[in-house]
């Protein structure tokens, strides 16, 4: 019969099956950062449970670390305690850890590709719902609960029942200017923030193919924001590029046997989707959110929509409620929105590539006046090769600080928060109130978008720089 | 787990669509390495202005909806981030029972680990269960019959057989998938032989 990659991954992984389908699946690959662990070790502590599968697991501090200088420590109590904790965790449990000064550092979803931690058909959890962006190496990768981390701790597996199949072709070529970014909030901005919901998600088409593996990182990180716990593309060529050679990846035999098996990671030719979508690449725009969720997106040659027009009562609320937050009134230009901060970065745009993309744009070319900017690498080895680049030099030149890896300003849960009213284009993922910071405003772009609104002052279109 | 038990309750009622688990509870309350005592940062930035002083009017703050422990929701509650705290924050205020159109996956997911037992029903029925909630009156969740019972009328709702056990009985379902080592031992053995590569330092 024939098979969606999902559930060949899906029965390659099946430990049990109860009678009422549910489901006991295994996994291969398990990301820990210091937020959402704390309390899953404490209840192996509780229990004297151990760690089933250390040398499957991988832990780093992201969330709350500082990314300014870092010599001198944490100097927020609550988060020095939790970075200290996930440390004793690791040490007691026998979890490998990237530390805070560690090179290595870094995001949590930007590290397991960058070693080779992440591989085609495996399953990859991680208690943060942006796991999903280790799909795009055709692995099945999802965000859980402290319970399931706690319960993956103990047993190296997942209780669980199987989603419906959904693909989403993005056919034909990019227009350019749009970039990954305004791939995935087109996606979002079709289907919607629940679109997805219950579904596993796979990217195809002649978009999805042609996109490199850091683009698709971008795509299938923001699978979650249409609602579905995982996106995937199948590995190809590229995949298997991006891979030999990185530190955990497979070696020697291994390499071969491992590169055979990869190559099965298709949906079959005649295989049955519960539901497809398709995008024509060539309608897709350079792509910004105006609201509170980042289904309200606009282009960037469009308006900020107004609520009259919308018929669904709850629906003209939502947008009422996120025009006020945000500070906007209906019909008003997009690129008429002046910006104060600007931030690249975070799980869905903090890799090399798309530094180089930003910097490429920027070279030359000053801050406006009114914005202060910030770029956040998402590793230490992102930064170093940024720094080996020259990279660093063009934004610092152009009036960019140049800050230490984390999740930084994506969440703020580190000192890198918006004021209330401050507006911010930002490359990260989530544009709900209060997430950058109380009463802070979010616009979504890409790293493009944002070096466009840096130099302008205003949101802008990238393709006129 | 703590044991789910059946539920009576004036409801609260938010109709507010995609509320997201920043909203449930902000990121400056994840900072803590415990699951208790978030209660009272619930909503935080709906209950209290910027200056910590309680919003009266906010639903939550008032009576009786301050001891609700049924949610009314609009559709897509809990979207967001896999924070746990949400449910851990709603569980401490006293919420036992949520009841939306729709959930997202994630959070739906982590009610069950908590306690709290997350309803699905059609976005009409909610409507019609919030006059309940403007009227003050009770309304009553029965898990076992799966019911909602609100004025002579009986809802029926949908809920997964086996997670439906394990709020009743409150199971701890990392020792019942332990009983199953011997299967996760013999599929790590199938890895080794057939994917040697998966297992590090094996």
């Amino acid at each position: 019969m024939s098979k969606t990659l999902y559930d060949k991954i899906w029965e390659n992984h099946l430990v049990h099956k109860q009678d009422d389908g549910t489901c006991l699946i295994y996994v291969d690959r398990h990301l820990v950062h210091e937020v959402t662990s704390p309390q899953a070790f404490e209840g192996l502590r509780l229990q004297k449970r151990k760690v089933r599968r250390p040398e499957l697991t991988l832990a780093v501090p992201d969330h709350n670390v500082p990314t300014t200088d870092r010599s001198k420590g944490i100097d927020d109590e609550e988060s020095r305690i939790q970075v200290e904790t996930l440390r004793k965790n690791c040490k007691e449990f026998g979890v490998e850890l990237f530390d805070v000064n560690d090179k290595r550092q870094g995001i949590v979803h930007i590290i397991g590709p960058e070693q080779g931690f992440t591989q085609p058909g495996t399953v990859i959890v991680c208690g943060d719902s942006h796991t999903a962006t280790h799909g795009a190496f055709g692995s099945l990768a999802f965000g859980i609960g402290t319970s399931e981390v706690e319960h993956v701790l103990a047993t190296q597996t997942l209780i669980q029942k199987k989603s419906k199949n959904l693909r989403i072709n993005v056919n034909g070529e990019l227009p350019k200017g749009v970039t990954a970014k305004d791939v995935i909030l087109k996606i979002i901005g079709t289907i919607g923030t629940a679109g997805g919901t219950g579904y596993v998600v796979e990217f195809a088409g002649d978009v999805i193919k042609n996109l490199s593996m850091e683009e698709r990182m971008t795509v299938c990180n923001m699978t979650i924001e249409a609602g579905a716990r995982a996106g995937l593309i199948a590995p190809d060529e590229k995949t298997f590029r991006y891979l030999e050679g990185k530190t955990m990846s497979p070696k020697g035999e291994n390499w071969k046997k491992a590169l055979e098996f990869w190559k099965t990671l298709y949906s079959d030719k005649d295989c049955k989707f519960d539901k497809e979508v398709n995008i024509e690449g060539k309608d897709i725009e350079p792509l910004v959110t105006w609201g509170t969720s980042p289904q309200d997106v606009s282009p960037i040659t469009g308006v900020v929509p107004d609520p009259a027009n919308e018929k669904n009562e709850d629906r003209k609320m939502a947008m009422e409620r996120s025009l006020e937050y945000m500070g906007l009134k209906a019909n008003t230009k997009i690129s008429d929105i002046k910006i104060d901060k600007i931030f690249i970065g975070s799980c869905t745009n903090g890799r090399i590539e798309d530094l180089r993309l930003a910097a490429d744009l920027l070279k030359g070319k000053k801050v406006s006046s009114n914005v202060s900017a910030m770029v956040v690498p998402g590793s230490g080895l992102v930064k170093e090769q940024a720094e080996k680049e020259g990279l660093d030099k063009i934004f610092k030149d152009a009036g960019f600080e140049w800050r230490e890896p984390g999740c930084s300003m994506c969440l703020g849960m580190n000192p890198d928060q918006l004021k209330p009213k401050e507006r911010c284009a930002s490359t990260s993922n989530r544009n709900f109130e209060g997430r950058q910071g109380r009463g802070g405003r979010t616009h979504l772009v890409s790293p493009g978008m944002a070096i466009a609104a840096a130099i302008n002052g205003h949101l802008a279109d990238v393709r006129k720089i | 787990m703590e044991k789910f038990k059946n539920l009576k309750s004036i409801p609260s009622y938010l109709s507010l669509q995609n509320i997201d688990t920043d909203m449930i509870i902000p990121k400056q309350f994840l900072k803590t390495i415990k699951r208790t005592g978030l209660g009272k940062s619930l909503f935080y930035e709906m209950r209290y202005d910027e200056n910590g002083k309680v919003i009266e009017d906010f639903i939550l703050n008032k009576e009786p909806y301050n001891k609700s422990r049924i949610l009314l929701a609009g559709k897509n509650f809990g979207c967001g981030s896999s924070r746990e705290h949400a449910p851990w924050a709603l569980s401490d205020f006293g919420i036992k029972c949520i009841i939306s159109s729709s959930f997202a996956d994630i959070f739906y997911n982590n009610c069950f680990k908590n306690g709290i037992l997350p309803i699905k029903i059609e976005e009409q029925a909610v409507v019609e269960l919030s006059e309940y909630s403007k009227r003050k009156e009770e309304i009553e969740i029965d898990l076992e019959k799966q019911e909602i019972k609100y004025g002579n009328k009986i809802k029926k709702f949908e809920v997964d057989s086996f997670k439906k056990k394990c709020l009743i009985e409150g199971l701890d379902d990392i020792a019942l998938s332990l009983e199953k080592t011997s299967e996760i031992d013999n599929f790590e053995k199938n890895i080794k032989e057939n994917s040697p590569w998966l297992l590090k330092n094996d």
